[in-house]
């Protein structure tokens, strides 16, 4: 046990020395850190993240390398009593893997021992309200989103009772709590889908760098602070106490034409998303975070961002509208032409409804990336508070 | 659907949600002495009916060797079992001679496929996520009372066939018990 306990310190530092390195590097402005220590030699494996806390880690957490999202059905017959049961089951297990420890009955209990900042994130589709008999408890905002005319969405990728977004700097760590996770749940639930996702690794790119999809465009530049804007991404203690430290998680799954965006040339590339392919700058900029001249004209008085350019189109005039988004990259070379890439688009934001909507509404009607982008799939989720010392996830809900 | 009633189940939930985490939780030992009997990490396999097991760590701080003889629970009779190669190869299982002895300061890995506790004919489906307790008592009549939770587990062939002969680990080709949700 001492030895367990050892390991256990020694992994906080770890987590410190990631956050410290990117204080140093002075990036990170938009997540979450912690503050300095010396790393060791072996520091992306060794880290770990909090597990408890007023907010569920995996949303403001700086994002790791690699995710799977595994949304499940509940079982016929599994009500509030037996979710109940599921999350003390779920807790443990979490606890434990983010911890860099062995879940209760693991059967690989080594590949528990590199964390690699794992976070796995609870959230709940609208079938647990129904399911615990808390239909009065579902937040307006948590439901299906409405038909856009650009979505061509698979029954495969869409909905879901109950989701896990499985989160590590280390591919190992994820597929083991994944499957570890998964094979606890075999009574409550079934797989619905599983979605997987990579951004860079740790130490590819600079710290803070914003992440670039596989159309090669830096994708996210303008994403609110969690720390300065935590008011749009969470909910405070005014609302439901199990909402409190909580939020809602929109999970779009794009594919991307990437046979087609071949045809486009660079110039036609940096028009249909009004921002410079080697650096991210607006076409009106020269820096990355510069703000785009959404009324600037070229030569012939035509805007030099285009009118359905999507920088202009994912666009919100209200502050208060804005929402975090936290995407990964997918490449599937199983999955049929024109299937196989893409972006799980993930965002987290306060309300759904007042945030998500009207940008998705904007970018339904008119973005010239929708050419090569396909909606095909969707789900939004409620993201419960974190769990306070001792507590359940999602125990402020269940009761 | 779930053949489990929940009102015989509400008390042992409520006895969890007094407990500040899911550790074994442990009561005073029945004789007066330096150190204790604990137990980390345990758990029992889930099941509807029949046999089933308990795993988990114990530590004996005290300044003298443990020995456990015998094992009980509310929800079935038990035996302290051990998982040992019969004469031709095959591994059996079967009742520790002895019991367990802990030396002081010396802990005992119980896991599947090796030393464990064997609940012998459960009285009531053991739900995964459920709590199960159940007391150890040493050979000076020492017990401890210990709480575990139940987990779904179908490794390391741990197919308990109730009313079978214990001169097996089980079948593997014997389908997992059905399980209530």
């Amino acid at each position: 046990m001492t030895d367990g306990l050892d390991r256990r310190s020694f992994l906080r530092g770890g987590a410190a020395a990631v956050g410290g390195a990117a204080l140093g590097a002075g990036g990170y402005a938009t997540w979450d850190h912690v503050s300095q220590q010396p790393p060791p030699p072996d520091l992306v494996g060794r880290s770990v993240e909090p597990f408890r806390g007023k907010r569920q880690a995996g949303v403001g957490t700086v994002p790791q390398a690699f995710a799977t999202w595994v949304a499940y059905d509940l079982l016929p017959g599994v009500g509030r009593e037996a979710l109940t049961r599921l999350m003390r089951i779920w807790t443990d297990d979490i606890e434990r893997l983010t911890g860099g420890r062995p879940g209760l009955t693991d059967s690989e209990p080594e590949l528990a021992k590199v964390p690699a900042r794992l976070t796995v994130t609870l959230g709940y589709g609208p079938g647990v309200f129904t399911a615990a008999g808390l239909d009065r408890d579902r937040p307006p905002w948590l439901a299906p989103l409405p038909a856009f005319a650009i979505d061509r969405l698979e029954d495969r990728w869409t909905g879901g009772d109950l989701v896990l977004q499985i989160c590590a700097d280390d591919r190992l760590a994820v597929a083991h709590a994944a499957r570890l996770l998964s094979k606890e749940a075999t009574t409550f639930v079934r797989t619905r889908w599983t979605q997987q996702g990579f951004r860079a690794s740790p130490g590819a790119t600079p710290p803070g760098a914003t992440m670039r999809n596989l159309m090669g465009q830096v994708d996210g530049t303008r994403n609110p602070d969690v720390r300065t804007d935590a008011g749009l991404i969470w909910h405070d203690a005014s609302g439901p106490d199990w909402l409190s430290g909580g939020t809602s998680m929109v999970i779009r799954r794009i594919a991307m034409d990437l046979d087609g965006w071949d045809l486009v040339d660079r110039e036609g590339r940096e028009f249909t998303i009004g921002r410079r392919l080697a650096d991210g700058a607006p076409l009106t900029g020269s820096r990355e975070h510069d703000e785009p001249d959404l009324g600037a004209k070229d030569g012939l008085g035509l805007p030099v961002i285009d009118m359905a350019a999507h920088l202009r189109r994912a666009r919100t005039a209200d502050p208060s509208a804005r929402f975090l988004r936290r995407g990964y990259s997918f490449h599937d070379p199983g999955e049929p032409a024109g299937r196989q890439s893409g972006l799980v688009f993930v965002t987290f934001q306060r309300d759904v409804l007042a945030q998500y909507l009207p940008v998705q509404q904007s970018l339904a009607e008119l973005d010239l990336l929708n050419r090569w982008t396909i909606p095909i799939g969707s789900a939004v989720f409620a993201i419960p508070g974190g769990p306070r010392s001792g507590e359940l996830l999602g125990a402020r809900l269940l009761g | 659907m779930p053949r489990l009633t929940w009102a015989r189940l509400a008390p042992a939930l409520a006895m969890f949600l007094a407990l500040t985490a899911c550790q074994s939780s442990i009561s005073e030992p029945a004789s007066s002495t330096t150190g204790d009997l604990t137990m980390t990490d345990a758990w029992v396999k889930a099941a509807d009916s029949g046999m089933t097991a308990g795993f988990g760590t114990l530590t004996n701080t005290t300044d003298h060797t443990v020995t456990l003889v015998s094992a009980s629970s509310p929800v079935s009779p038990m035996e302290l079992h051990e998982v040992v190669a019969n004469a031709s190869g095959a591994t059996v299982m079967q009742p520790k001679v002895g019991g367990f002895a802990l030396p002081a300061g010396s802990s005992l890995t119980l896991a599947p496929g090796g030393e464990h506790l064997m609940f012998m004919t459960i009285s009531t489906p053991l739900a995964p996520g459920a709590e199960v307790t159940f007391t150890v008592r040493a050979d000076d009549d020492s017990t401890w009372t210990f709480t575990a939770p139940v987990r779904t587990f179908t490794g390391a062939k741990e197919d308990y066939q109730s009313g079978d002969s214990m001169n097996g680990t089980g079948d593997p080709s014997n389908p997992a018990p059905t399980m209530t949700p």
